[in-house]
């Protein structure tokens, strides 16, 4: 059993790109969930569009880096708008099944062969952020203690966190406007937002964009930490994750999502590592290596299940000011 | 009262548990790979070899490989494992004049039982194919309504769950696993009969719903969480439930022990195998039981007074809790039908639940949340048009088209094709 290694890994990628990622999600789905009550279980799907958007563009058209993430953004709002456009009338779970869905008919349609020139088929689109590496002011990578990142990684993580730390700041200024106090009325009681004379219609299309374009940098960051757009990266676990990081840290609540997801990417990869080295030194003999990376979902699975169960508002969140009544 | 619903609960745990632990006992030796192989060959209509055309061969778990035929027009792709393989030709890579027998059939699926498989795409005008389209119209409608029934299975359990406590089961497709699992121990790894097994199975899955029903969604439902939360809950048990099925089972795909490659039988132009004329005839028994329960029986009747108005069932004298526990019942028994039905065409896989999941919700929403008869005919629409849609679509495309088609539903008839007209938004 090697502990360094164990805690190494578990800080290193705790604030590392998975934990970036997760916190775009995460905060992207707070503005839909944690303040307008909108049932999403399809961010996946806003992440792969920002992704291939960005990969299609540089990768299929040949076009700049640049105007690949316009492209990501612009699909991120298109998507939010059909979307929402025939659901967001409709009661929470019908738009719990269809947000599902429509994530889906993305990676489905994406990973299809006969859109394979367009998309790469299952292999996905790859190498297209050369453009973005080129401006690396790195000069090295960055070995501090227990953290360990590369040159590459360290360029990544950063512009993530500042992307993590400005989509904050978008959040904590949307909703202490009166725009976000309409939005927490939609979530509180609808029908009497609707009577006071907003359009709870337009609002919640508002905050379906809004969340949609954050989780789509969270698809930026996807795509550029590794190169490559991978359909079945952006399956429905991606979605269920990011929903496990945000009720962790606590829904309705600007830093709820970000601490939630280093908490949960933290005791993931610590839980992880601490297993497969348990494995690898013998410690463990009943299950192999593949089966380490398979008990991970376990912990998703039971911590949402608990979570909901026990702790709804999390480690931040407030009773009062989630989506749902709790008792 | 408590001490027996107690000892019950004790009951049920006893034998869940004891499936779980024969499934780890059973799964473990078969659960490794063994160096299978599709191979073909392509060759123009006059018996020349093609070089250069380019196969795909993937399958459900995520495995992918390319080939190209080579001067012998030959091509051969190493699989990790036996199962059931999807191979796609890509047509633009055949040389120019030279076209498929049948040029809507550029993908087949094989199911892999020894260790290789040989696939062969004819070219030309060739009497080997050459269907009509009616005849393949026929065919797809057919094999559609066969789905349908699968999908009618799982479906008017989850409508009869969620009409009866609110909940919209995103674990639903894991009992539709389960139920082909437990087949599968059954079958072979306790040697029984196909159809007792099957029976056995099915048994074995009202029960997992009722215990799940007992030691999960009833004390929530004591403690007053809301539908939102118990939706979510349900999506935590589902994850849950499929890893634990993959870190069992493997993520191979497993065939049954008997009746695995049938072959099949011509009746005019379609052509079916005899399992599954018998597979149908039990879906539909099974159906129309069901149904003319939740209609005439005392329990059922309750079950739709419930749906209602569960208050006023209540203060009528209905023991909602009791209803709703046999409800589960009854519906995790059909899903798990519905399950050894699916399996006996593709296998049985640990996310073969989840991959028909939103299909399911797709037909119960087309045909109206909530009422059993619609899930039905949802589910018969939406199997004949996922099977269809292959005349015009790739068939790796055919549950897009579905997912497409339930968003439209709600978009002009959210109540769906038999549901009550009422606010749903």
């Amino acid at each position: 059993m090697d502990f360094n290694l164990i805690i190494s890994q578990a800080i290193t990628q705790g604030i590392g790109v998975q934990a970036v990622i997760f916190a775009l999600a995460a905060i992207g789905l707070n503005v839909h969930f944690g303040y307008t009550g909108l049932l999403n279980f399809g961010q996946a799907g806003f992440l792969a569009v920002g992704a291939y958007g960005l990969g299609v563009t540089v990768t299929t058209l040949g076009l700049s880096f640049w105007l690949g993430l316009v492209v990501g953004l612009g699909a991120a709002v298109v998507f939010a708008l059909l979307l929402g456009i025939p659901t967001l009338r409709l009661r929470a779970d019908y738009l719990a099944i269809v947000t599902i869905a429509a994530a889906e008919i993305i990676r489905l349609t994406a990973r299809s062969v006969t859109l394979r020139d367009v998309f790469g088929g299952s292999d996905g689109i790859n190498r297209f952020a050369n453009e973005f590496y080129a401006l690396n002011p790195f000069d090295s990578g960055l070995a501090l203690g227990p953290i360990n990142f590369s040159r590459n990684d360290l360029f990544v993580v950063v512009v993530g966190w500042i992307l993590v730390a400005v989509a904050c700041l978008i959040v904590f200024l949307s909703m202490r406007a009166p725009w976000g106090r309409v939005l927490k009325g939609i979530r509180e009681d609808e029908d009497a937002v609707r009577s006071l004379g907003k359009n709870v219609y337009s609002y919640k299309l508002q905050a379906l964009v809004l969340g949609g374009v954050l989780g789509c940098l969270g698809g930026f960051v996807f795509a550029v930490s590794s190169q490559s757009v991978q359909p079945d990266n952006y399956g429905t676990d991606l979605t269920f994750f990011a929903w496990a990081a945000l009720i962790l840290g606590g829904a309705a609540r600007v830093f709820g999502p970000v601490l939630g997801s280093i908490i949960f990417w933290f005791l993931l990869v610590l839980f992880d590592v601490a297993l497969s080295e348990a494995v690898r030194s013998g410690l463990i003999t009943f299950i192999d290596g593949t089966q380490v990376g398979q008990i991970r979902f376990w912990i998703l699975g039971l911590s949402l299940m608990l979570l909901m169960i026990f702790r709804p508002q999390g480690i931040l969140g407030d009773k009062r000011e989630l989506a749902f009544d709790v008792k | 009262m408590i001490p027996q619903s107690r000892r019950r609960s004790v009951a049920l745990l006893a034998i869940v548990v004891g499936v779980l632990s024969a499934l780890a006992v059973a799964m473990a030796p078969t659960a490794h790979a063994d160096g299978a192989i599709i191979k073909g060959s392509i060759s123009d209509p006059e018996d020349a070899p093609i070089a250069g055309v380019v196969f795909t061969v993937s399958n459900a778990d995520g495995f992918n490989e390319t080939t190209e035929s080579d001067a012998e027009g030959a091509w051969v792709v190493e699989v990790p494992e036996r199962g059931t393989y999807t191979i796609d030709i890509d047509t633009g890579t055949l040389p120019e004049g030279v076209t498929l027998t049948d040029p809507e059939k550029t993908s087949l699926t094989v199911t892999l039982l020894s260790g290789k498989k040989t696939v062969v795409f004819p070219t030309g005008e060739g009497s080997t194919g050459g269907e009509s389209t009616v005849d393949r119209l026929l065919q797809l409608t057919v094999d559609g309504l066969v789905f349908g029934l699968v999908i009618a299975l799982a479906g008017i359990g989850l409508s009869m769950i969620f009409g009866t406590t609110g909940l919209t089961n995103f674990s639903h497709g894991e009992l539709v696993t389960f139920g082909a699992i437990s087949t599968l121990i059954m079958n072979n790894f306790f040697e029984l009969p196909f159809v007792l097994a099957a029976a056995a199975a099915m048994l074995l899955s009202a029960l997992f719903g009722a215990f799940q029903d007992k030691i999960l969604w009833l004390p929530l439902r004591k403690k007053g969480i809301s539908l939102i939360a118990m939706l979510v809950v349900s999506i935590g048990l589902g994850i849950f439930l499929r890893y634990v099925y993959l870190f069992f089972l493997g993520g191979s795909t497993q065939q049954f022990r008997e009746y695995s490659g049938q072959a099949g039988i011509a009746i005019g132009p379609v052509d079916i195998t005899p399992k599954i004329i018998v597979a149908t005839v039990i879906a539909i028994a099974a159906i129309t039981a069901v149904l003319l329960w939740l209609g005439y029986s005392r329990i059922g009747k309750a079950s739709r007074a419930i749906s209602d108005n569960p208050a006023l069932a209540s203060a009528s004298g209905i023991n909602v809790e009791r209803v709703i526990n046999v409800v589960w019942a009854v519906g995790a028994g059909m899903a798990g039908l519905s399950g050894v039905l699916y399996a006996m065409n593709i296998g049985v896989t640990w996310l073969m639940g989840f991959q028909i999941l939103l299909l399911v919700f797709a037909s119960v929403i087309l045909g109206g949340l909530g009422t059993a008869a619609g899930a039905l005919v949802g589910a018969l629409i939406v199997g004949v048009l996922i099977q269809v849609s292959t005349l015009i679509i790739p068939t790796e495309l055919k549950n897009v088209g579905a997912l497409f088609i339930m968003i439209v539903i709600l978009l002009f008839r959210p109540q769906g094709l038999l549901g009550r007209s009422e606010r749903v938004g």
